[in-house]
């Protein structure tokens, strides 16, 4: 009974821990919680305004999640989702302000220019591991912020004459839509969300039903084996590192081409990319999984935003929450233990 | 008589399966103590509820004639039973008086006291003539040494009572010859040793009882002396077994594998085949017999195309292989069961049903234009799990949690299946019980009699003789000799291995 449960019993326990706990900080801080909690689930679903907001977040969490998780289910750990990222986000927005075509050809070139942006900057880690087997979290590491200052240097002197932002895109390459916005009370929300769930899709369907994916996660548990049985390994390393750091380069798209359609100057990383590895982790690598932890994740972010509006909570109490809600569900496994031993001593 | 060690109607069970059933284990003071039975048919899971690491749900546990519960591995050290563990558990990097006294670091003000810990092992080493050297890395000692590293963290820890976990599956036959001598001695110090085991050699050499199992129940506790093989094998198995197998004469046709000249290095550069030739037909078996690490794991890879060859040719069916891409070779009609089938043979997170296609996942009708139909590849995976009888609750069973000898019957079931010109067995009965082995040979006779070239690998060399219709030698990476089973002996192979007799009919192939 209780492990039929435990699928979704388990995260819903933690949230609830989590709250508890956040609760408590607030409490010793002198705060209302109840005043907070509804604040953030206001912040989420109070209005259209606010749900539409809150989608919008969850689209690159997808989208980053995603990335990391395919190279977890390979058997590689891609950190440098935020720097393919972010290179995506400029490729994309590039074609977007670059180039004057009809919008049926425009707007996928854009996406899918930031994909592969995205996937030429992963296929970097994925060619040394396999050539030189350097191990792909150092190179990936590196080239965040390679990829953080090349952006930043083409958008100043080669897009731009030093402005710190490009030009807006032009309307034939946005995923802004008049009609979700006006659905949702002007909120940005855009069509990323529908490419974010097709990729989710893809994820699933090379993994669970093709041969590649058969191979990609027999090379991930066990590469001598795979050898053994006639695959290549080192193809497969870096084509899980092009498929990964493509999912990234989507995200960077949505961001470009739908949330602020441009791309800006960044002083630091996103954030996006370090938090798919929580959403992947989250979701137990899984798309579905994926998909279910960045609506959580991105709803949590969004939400909080409402909370300092609403009550007298400072930003910081309110992240250090969303920290605690967040630590709590990714330590699911320690409640699992928990609830287990529990059990075990019933039965006696 | 007095027992040191009673396990008196011991049941443990996991969910879905009863692994200890009424099973008694009564272990005398100073004798050598086998626990006998086939893979899976319960002994570990006994010995880790003696060791505190399950809880049985009924039966009693007698420690010198006091009843115990033993809760947890720390308790079972203060009875005075410590456990030799079957895969080494020791850091490297670390001497091995670093090691032994790991957990347990006699200590002054915080600082270890390493002198002193280092005469007691060297003292310890001396009294059971173990020849261990207590400042030695554990790096650059054999794995013989490193188990006997493991007995001695036992002895350090005041063990009385030393379980060994099947601790000659990892060794070679001069180093078993040696662990024998050190039971014997720990036995004449006073110890008294309980050996896990399936090998009825070893049980008859050194054991003085055997209690045997079956499926999880106790089936009787027997006197060695007054037994022999053959009755323990029916005991453990629950039927007769046929130790040599029944093969009619072999009938060899075509050349299929013929390699000429080969040379091949080894993974640190050393060249380990060397210019090796070597035939095998249609219709027979062609055994190499060799002490390990005298080229037979270079052979192999470079045969199946996971090691690159320096010069020399080998071809299949008169076409040239060497150096192909693995894929290739396996379809061009070579079979190989690997010898380490943990690091080669499986994915052991991949189901049962996805391992037994891990080489034809890619063809029709398992996949079309990439896209993989699962309905035929577990209708395929099925029809093999009941041909090799493989014992598996079901297809989608992941290849990890199924006994050894179960995971080989799949992959040999994989490779004949295929039905390859060439079947390249290496070390296929490595670890496994008596009624898998018999199933196995049966297999490989099976092929050559359908008119295929099978090339068997083993260290085993009643295996070697039993099954092979020729039987090549080969020492530092050559063929040295090539005999004919019938007309040989063990002792004359033995000699052979060792390099100290070569035949003038050796170099050339065909016999």
């Amino acid at each position: 009974m209780v492990k039929k449960m435990s699928g979704l019993f388990i995260p819903v326990l933690s949230v609830v821990l989590g709250l508890l706990a956040g609760a408590i900080i607030m409490l010793v801080s002198g705060y209302n919680p109840i005043d907070a909690y509804s604040a953030l689930l206001y912040g989420i679903f109070g209005d259209s305004y606010f749900l539409g907001e809150a989608i919008r977040t969850v689209t690159p969490y997808i989208l980053a999640g995603l990335a990391v998780a395919f190279a977890f289910r390979t058997g590689l750990f891609n950190i440098g989702v935020e720097g393919q990222l972010i290179v995506g986000w400029l490729a994309a927005v590039w074609v977007g302000t670059t180039f004057e075509l009809p919008m049926l050809i425009h707007l996928p070139l854009a996406i899918l220019v930031g994909g592969l942006a995205g996937a030429v900057w992963a296929f970097i880690p994925g060619l040394l591991k396999a050539k030189f087997r350097v191990h792909e979290v150092i190179v990936s590491i590196m080239l965040n912020y390679t990829a953080l200052h090349v952006t930043n240097y083409i958008i100043s002197y080669v897009l731009t004459d030093k402005l710190d932002k490009t030009n807006n895109i032009f309307a034939t390459a946005t995923l802004r839509s008049p009609f979700l916005s006006g659905l949702t009370d002007g909120s940005r929300l855009h069509w990323g969300i529908i490419v974010a769930m097709i990729c989710a899709i893809i994820m699933w369907f090379i993994l669970e039903k093709t041969t590649t994916g058969f191979e990609l996660k027999a090379v991930g548990f066990n590469q001598h084996a795979s050898e053994y049985a006639g695959m290549n390994v080192n193809r497969n390393i870096m084509m899980s590192m092009v498929i990964s750091g493509a999912f990234a380069g989507f995200a960077g798209a949505m961001e470009g081409l739908g949330t602020f359609g441009y791309a800006s100057i960044k002083g630091g990383f996103t954030g996006i990319g370090f938090d798919g590895i929580a959403v992947a982790l989250l979701g137990a690598n899984t798309a579905i999984g994926v998909v279910l932890a960045a609506f959580l994740f991105g709803g949590l972010k969004a939400g909080a935003l409402n909370i300092p509006v609403e009550t007298p909570i400072p930003n910081e109490i309110v992240d250090i929450v969303i920290a605690l809600i967040i630590f709590f569900v990714a330590s699911s496994y320690f409640i699992r233990w928990i609830l287990n031993r529990i059990n075990k001593k019933g039965v006696k | 008589m007095e027992y040191v060690i009673e396990m008196l109607n011991i049941r443990k069970e996991f969910p879905g399966i009863v692994a200890n059933d009424n099973v008694t284990l009564q272990v005398k003071k100073g004798e050598i103590h086998a626990l006998l039975g086939e893979n899976g048919a319960g002994k570990t899971t006994l010995m880790n509820v003696l060791f505190g690491l399950y809880q049985p749900e009924k039966g009693e546990i007698r420690v010198n004639g006091e009843p115990v519960k033993i809760t947890n591995p720390n308790i079972a050290n203060d009875l005075g039973i410590g456990m030799v563990h079957q895969h080494f558990m020791l850091v490297d990097p670390f001497t091995v008086t670093e090691n032994i006294i790991l957990g347990k670091e006699p200590s002054k003000a915080g600082k270890i006291n390493l002198k002193d810990a280092s005469k007691k092992v060297r003292e310890l080493s001396e009294r059971y003539h173990l020849s261990v050297d207590p400042d030695a890395k554990i790096k650059d000692i054999s794995v013989g040494m490193q188990q006997r590293i493991e007995i001695l963290k036992t002895l350090y820890r005041g063990a009385e009572i030393l379980i060994f976990d099947e601790p000659t599956a990892v060794l070679t036959p001069q180093e078993i010859k040696e662990l024998m001598m050190i039971m014997k001695s720990l036995v004449n110090e006073g110890k008294s040793i309980i050996l896990i085991t399936h090998k009825l050699k070893e049980i008859m050499e050194v054991c003085d009882r055997v209690t045997v199992m079956r499926k999880g129940v106790g089936i009787g506790t027997v006197n060695v002396s007054e037994s022999d093989p053959n009755s323990l094998a029916s005991l453990m198995v629950g039927r007769d077994v046929v130790f040599k197998t029944e093969k009619k004469e072999a009938a060899p046709a075509d050349v299929v594998l013929d390699i000429n000249g080969l040379s091949v290095k080894d993974a640190r550069g050393i060249q380990a085949v060397n210019h090796l030739s070597l035939s095998v037909r249609a219709g027979e078996i062609v055994g190499i017999a060799g002490i390990d690490g005298n080229g037979q794991t270079e052979l192999i890879e470079a045969i199946t195309g996971l090691k690159k060859t320096i010069s020399g040719s080998i071809k299949i069916n008169g076409k040239e292989i060497q150096n192909l891409k693995p894929r290739k070779i396996s379809e061009s009609g070579v079979g190989h069961i690997p010898e380490d089938r943990h690091k080669h043979g499986l994915v052991l997170d991949y189901s049962i049903g996805e391992n037994i296609v891990l080489q034809t996942y890619y063809q029709k009708p398992l996949s079309k234009s990439g896209v993989l139909n699962y309905s035929k590849i577990y209708d395929q995976a099925r029809s093999i799990i009941s041909e090799y009888d493989v014992r598996t609750p079901s297809e989608y069973t992941p290849a990890r949690a199924l006994s050894g000898g179960n995971q080989q019957k799949a992959i040999i079931g994989r490779e004949v299946d295929r039905n390859p010109d060439l079947l390249i067995a290496a070390q296929p009965t490595r670890g496994l019980d008596v009624g898998a082995i018999e199933f196995i040979h049966k297999r490989l006779i099976e092929q050559r009699d359908n008119g295929k070239a099978v090339l068997l690998i083993s260290f085993e060399l009643d295996e070697i003789l039993n099954v092979s219709d020729r039987v090549a030698v080969i020492y530092e990476g050559e063929i040295v000799a090539i005999v004919n089973p019938r007309e040989t002996t063990e002792q004359e192979l033995g000699l052979m291995m060792a390099g100290s007799k070569r035949m003038e009919a050796g170099g050339k192939s065909h016999g």
